[in-house]
């Protein structure tokens, strides 16, 4: 039971909105200690993972000098221009296409891009244009949608990656039955992604409506 | 064209791009946290971009020493002028050719993944985005620097949760945390009736990926723990069904944690939003629909297949 104080401080950190870097280095000492390893053991183990593990970083910092860049010349605005002048566009309907071609992408396995590659730059602002064009945004607004931003982007990637190509998640499964010793097809795991990837999208088109409902509610309460 | 080029280049560049931002802090006299703000970055240039040389616990150590300054709150954000009026202006002299360079870098990439690896493909689309970047708004290219660095300085410490959380998921892993909360929830619940058993797995899931923020880390041990031994052995339910849609379970999970930090709190802070949680607020509506959708799927199909 020791072993479990690791998780019973990140419950606690994050109940208490303590500094999230802070409870997680400290949970991971905590439980290493707990489990009997020395403190240069579990600092080391600490280095190799953060080393292992810096390829989550890659993505996000090679695409800030690039958007930053362009930030500073107008890209926003400029697409929240061209927004104004489409007049299909809502935040809506922007985003659930968005989360369709991510996921429709990543079947194909392909992977489009991310939150400082696609939508911070791209599809946040084009979100935004298309909702300003029926009233400004208060903070209040643009805040919703930029969350519903970030949501599409995560959606998209995650419900559907397992149906045609065989990558990260599938052959885990795969793997870990194999190891086992249980016989499982990938035809049959990839067959039955397919429901859930489905009902994503409807979820996606609910939401969605729902968040244009809510902002043309509020433009009207505003006026 | 890139046999010589691989992933460790581009942690270099990283490196030196962060080592810049650094130097540019501690050269800026009227940042509000300067030399500790300066130091965090310099400690993350050294520790991503030449971690593979480093001793384990030499980078070990750096990772606290970070943990540290951000806890004594030595590192801070300033207040960047805003500039909304000089970026209408270029927006109306340069129109669609600013969207070119930012298009181009997702077409790299997906062209390149074909080629090389889709990380190498994305690292080369990004160089090639900056050039184009560059050619385009014609500005110094230090900009880019100053830029990126803005935008570094806005993520600040979250930029290295995802990395940080991913560290805690391996020593969870090593000190067997895992196999002891599996044993907890079997012998709490009535697992063998069918039902139970589908409800157990996929509510594992969920809270385990909750807390370990990584629908992967939670899959081995409730399978082992809860699935293969209560919905297979127990009750003939077909694995590839139930793996499946337990990892789809697990997912839901990763949309409603603060511990997915990279889905759910970098964009948080890349979107500029107030509140930690406004992405997770948006995405529970999608975790517990989808969630349900899994379960039903699951009890109406896994003990037919």
């Amino acid at each position: 039971m020791i072993k479990l104080v690791g998780i019973l401080l990140v419950a606690l950190g994050f109940g208490f909105r303590v500094n999230a870097l802070v409870v997680v280095l400290g949970a991971g000492l905590a439980t290493g200690l707990a489990a009997g390893f020395s403190l240069r053991e579990v600092v080391a183990m600490m280095g190799r993972l953060f080393v292992e593990n810096r390829g989550l970083v890659l993505p996000i910092v090679l695409m800030l000098p690039v958007v930053g860049l362009l930030e500073k010349h107008g890209l926003q605005e400029r697409i929240a221009t061209l927004m104004r002048q489409t007049a299909a566009a809502t935040a809506g309907r922007i985003l659930w296409l968005y989360q369709a071609l991510r996921g429709g992408l990543s079947v194909l396995g392909i992977s489009l891009g991310n939150h400082a590659g696609m939508v911070r730059p791209l599809i946040a602002p084009m979100a935004e244009g298309a909702a300003a064009r029926r009233g400004e945004l208060t903070p209040a607004t643009r805040e919703r949608v930029r969350a519903h931003g970030a949501a599409a982007e995560n959606v998209g990637n995650f419900f559907s990656d397992d149906i045609l190509v065989a990558v990260g998640a599938l052959l885990l499964v795969k793997g870990f039955f194999d190891a086992a010793g249980v016989v499982v097809t990938l035809e049959k795991i990839k067959l039955w992604s397919v429901p859930t990837a489905l009902w994503v999208l409807a979820i996606g088109w609910w939401r969605y409506r729902a968040l244009d409902r809510w902002l043309a509610k509020r433009k009207e309460r505003a006026k | 064209m890139s046999a010589g080029l691989t992933l460790e280049h581009f942690f270099w560049l990283v490196g030196l791009f962060v080592a810049a931002v650094a130097v540019r802090l501690a050269l800026n006299a009227g940042h509000p946290r300067r030399w500790g703000s300066a130091a965090f970055w310099l400690l993350l240039a050294v520790a991503v971009g030449g971690g593979k040389h480093l001793p384990a616990e030499f980078v070990g150590w750096m990772v606290l020493a970070m943990g540290l300054l951000v806890a004594t709150k030595q590192v801070a954000t300033p207040h960047f002028p805003d500039g909304g009026e000089e970026r209408q202006a270029r927006a109306g002299q340069l129109g669609n050719r600013l969207l070119g360079p930012i298009l181009l870098v997702p077409a790299v990439a997906i062209a390149g993944s074909l080629v090389i690896g889709s990380q190498l493909a994305l690292g080369i689309g990004c160089l090639g985005g900056l050039a184009a970047a560059l050619w385009v708004t014609k500005d110094a290219p230090v900009a880019p620097v100053a830029e990126g660095g803005r935008l570094l300085e806005m993520l600040g410490w979250t930029l290295i949760l995802p990395q940080s959380l991913a560290g805690l998921g391996g020593i969870f892993a090593k000190a067997g945390v895992g196999e002891e909360v599996a044993r907890i929830v079997a012998a709490a619940l009535p697992v063998t009736h069918p039902l139970v058993a589908v409800l157990a797995y996929c509510g594992g899931m969920v809270i385990f990926t909750v807390m370990m923020g990584n629908a992967f880390a939670a899959f081995p041990i409730m399978t082992l723990g809860v699935g293969l031994p209560f919905i297979v052995q127990a009750n003939g339910g077909d694995a590839a069904i139930m793996g499946t849609l337990g990892m789809l379970s697990g997912y839901c999970g990763t949309l409603v944690t603060p511990m997915a930090a990279n889905f759910n709190l970098v964009p948080v802070r890349l979107l500029e939003l107030q509140d930690d949680w406004a992405v997770i607020k948006a995405q529970a509506p999608f975790a517990a629909a989808i969630w349900i959708f899994n379960v039903a799927v699951m009890y109406l199909c896994v003990y037919r297949f």
